[in-house]
């Protein structure tokens, strides 16, 4: 745990130190699995490219590739490079995908299918890239494929030894080869089938990767393959070993492993790590969140809830004794309790007149009734101050808020920013907040994926629900910190501040259902 | 400032395509030692049965439902195999590998690899493919294997058994 604890601080220094140069949004840290994905479908368009050129046969391969390499070096064997280049990087962006959410604890009970998926992804992938050294038939092949021929015989389990039919020239026969053709597509059908299953529990999935950083990948790639061109090592000969050879340490790494230990080991090595990853969600639980509760009676079947919750623990279901015809449903087991779906609720609001609120979805240690009571407590803390008043909205994952707390400043801290309906600002700068800070976690590190993200769109009008256009955007900010950098929300609490003392007090406008009262009254006389 | 962070991006991607770069061929693997080659011993084969087939008395066939009268009895499972394989005057592999199966009345295999000296050696290789007795197939071959050559060994019973192919 403290391995995982200071790996985690080391990504987290990582990705900072690179926010300068790239934002936060291309980050190649941040963005590993988005980057996955792109490089897998590099490696789709490359090797169909080359599949035109290659001839599948055991006399042909390695002359098709070679002729590929050479004589059309300037698009063939570029293309060639790419490809092979492209899987080193898929390989390198996948294993540091795993590590990182691993160090960040990102597999544990809402997270588990996703991380759980995600462990034969590891075995596809390398299958697929195995199989794709294996057509080019040369001297690599050869050992790549009666090493792992050698690797599965020491199972026991196959009939006759795998290793056999790659000794002779006679025992390798076309059939076989269309076999590793076959194998090089199915796998990668399998892995994207695989890739699509892994990100079905995330809401939202992020499976594009940025502009900036697709071509800074692309331009990567291409100057590599330009400068180190890919090549084949000697044709395959059974009656022959090159005394060495190059290898490919991302894709081909088990082979030399397994020839420093045995078979055995390296099934020991390999399924034990397996049956680690699979098991490191129930070995390493940590605490169970108190899922959001659905109040069926104020639930209108909108499925705002639903497309926001970051894990896909809402559920829309047909409800046919209901008017919408549809209704809410939450998944315990995949809540995280993030709140976000509470904020997406048009019910949970604080303006209902009421005696007790209620949301339509709501969490149930912190819903909408006891946020409003919340709030007004905190208003009434600043109330006595003249101007200058804020009040905090604070994720509670983000930098500290509560050392913001003065006479003019209420801190209301919440599970996660997105947790906060818009309309809940509305109602502190009218009950006697002067500007309101919203507090989230630094860009690209939402600790449930999307607050920051929805909660900016919803302000921004760009999201349901939105933040009233008549609310005033100048008393209004939203600062992104992490926990550490406090200083700095203490100098965007006193930037507010600055801009709200020049503003003056903010103007209150009366509710509708006063004005009306008062018009009435107005005609009464 | 713009010009400045694309600097910056690419100096940041340099190592990361040098990485990529360096070891998707560096360092190079050694297969065998530079001045060795490569044994490959690789066959399968259906040895005899274990027990000879036996002839049923009348009175044994009487007892048999008629549509299961064979004359002969004959016990499904094959004698193991064994294997030696000598090097130098040193056996470098001595194995006995039993059928495949449930009834143990399939074929045996085996594979061994052995990297060895590259020069030149007196290979032998025997094999028994019978429940008892001496070895009944024998190939025995000086052979110089240059350093990275291979030295395959299978065994073809049709072709009169062991089958040396060297570099």
């Amino acid at each position: 745990m403290a391995a995982g604890n200071a790996i985690d601080r080391a990504f987290v220094a990582a990705e900072r130190g690179l926010d300068a140069p790239f934002g936060a949004h291309a980050n190649p840290l941040r963005n590993l699995g988005t980057l996955a994905f792109f490089l897998f479908w590099v490696l789709a368009a490359t090797g169909i490219y080359l599949f035109v050129y290659f001839d599948t046969s055991v006399e042909g391969a390695y002359a098709s590739i070679e002729a590929l390499t050479t004589k059309q070096w300037w698009l063939g064997g570029v293309v060639r490079s790419v490809h092979r280049y492209a899987a080193d990087a898929f390989v390198a962006a996948t294993l540091l995908h795993l590590a990182r959410e691993w160090a960040a604890g990102r597999y544990r009970r809402f997270r588990a299918f996703s991380w759980i998926s995600g462990v034969p992804l590891l075995w596809l992938m390398y299958a697929s890239g195995i199989v794709g050294y294996w057509l080019v038939w040369d001297a690599r092949a050869q050992i790549s494929a009666l090493a792992t021929a050698e690797w599965f015989d020491a199972t026991g389990l196959t009939a006759e030894p795998m290793a056999r039919n790659f000794l002779g020239a006679e025992s390798v026969g076309d059939r076989l080869f269309s076999l590793f053709v076959f194998l090089h597509i199915g796998l990668p059908l399998a892995l994207l089938a695989g890739m699509w299953i892994h990100v079905q529990r995330i809401g939202q999935p992020r499976t594009v990767a940025p502009r900036a950083l697709v071509a800074a990948a692309l331009a990567m790639l291409l100057v590599v393959a330009l400068l180190h061109p890919a090549s084949s090592q000697p044709p395959w000969d059974p009656l022959r070993l090159p005394a060495t050879i190059e290898l490919d340490w991302f894709v081909l790494f088990m082979h030399p492993l397994m020839a420093a230990t045995s078979p055995a080991a390296l099934w020991l090595l390999v399924g034990g790590a397996t049956l680690l990853l699979v098991a490191l969600p129930s070995l390493s639980p940590g605490s169970k969140p108190v899922p959001a509760v659905v109040d069926l009676a104020n639930c209108n079947g909108c499925a705002r809830c639903t497309v926001d919750c970051p894990y896909q623990a809402v559920l829309l279901i047909p409800a046919p004794n209901v008017r919408s015809g549809r209704q809410v449903e939450i998944m315990p087991e995949r809540c995280a309790a993030c709140g976000l779906c509470a904020g997406a609720c048009p019910s949970s609001t604080p303006f209902r007149s009421t005696g007790l609120l209620a949301a339509g979805i709501d969490m149930p240690d912190a819903d909408v009734q006891q946020q409003r009571l919340r709030l007004e407590a905190a208003l009434a803390r600043i109330a006595p101050a003249a101007a200058g008043r804020i009040i905090v909205f604070a994720c509670a994952e983000a930098a500290n808020a509560a050392t913001l707390e003065d006479a003019r400043t209420a801190v209301l801290d919440m599970r996660c920013i997105g947790m906060l309906p818009p309309s809940f600002i509305e109602y502190a700068l009218r009950a006697g907040a002067d500007g309101a800070l919203l507090v989230a976690c630094r860009e690209g590190e939402c600790v449930y994926r999307l607050g920051a993200e929805l909660t900016a769109q919803r302000l921004a009008g760009e999201r349901q629900p939105i933040l009233r256009k008549s609310v005033p955007r100048e008393r209004l900010r939203m600062a992104a910190l992490a926990a550490g950098e406090e200083a700095d929300l203490v100098a965007a609490r006193d930037a507010l501040r600055g801009a709200l003392e020049a503003l003056g007090p903010a103007p209150r406008p009366r509710p509708k259902r006063d004005a009306a009262a008062a018009g009435r009254a107005r005609s009464h006389a | 400032m713009a010009a400045l962070r694309i600097l910056a991006q690419l100096l940041l991607y340099l190592p990361l395509m040098a990485l990529i770069g360096v070891f998707s061929t560096w360092p190079r693997f050694a297969v065998i030692a530079p001045d060795q080659a490569l044994v490959r011993i690789s066959l399968i084969h259906a040895a005899e049965r274990k027990q000879e087939c036996r002839k049923r008395s009348p009175e044994e066939l009487a007892k048999l439902p008629p549509n299961m009268r064979a004359a002969l009895d004959c016990p499904r499972e094959r004698a193991p195999l064994t294997v030696e394989l000598e090097i130098d005057g040193r056996v470098v592999l001595s194995r006995t590998v039993p059928p495949a199966g449930l009834r143990r009345d399939g074929a045996a295999s085996l594979y061994y690899r052995l990297p060895i000296a590259a020069g030149r050696h007196r290979v032998v290789a025997r094999l028994r493919d019978r429940a008892a007795g001496p070895f009944n197939y024998r190939r025995e071959a000086t052979l110089e294997l240059a350093p990275g050559g291979a030295l395959l060994i299978d065994f073809l019973a049709a072709k009169g058994g062991f089958d040396f192919r060297s570099s």
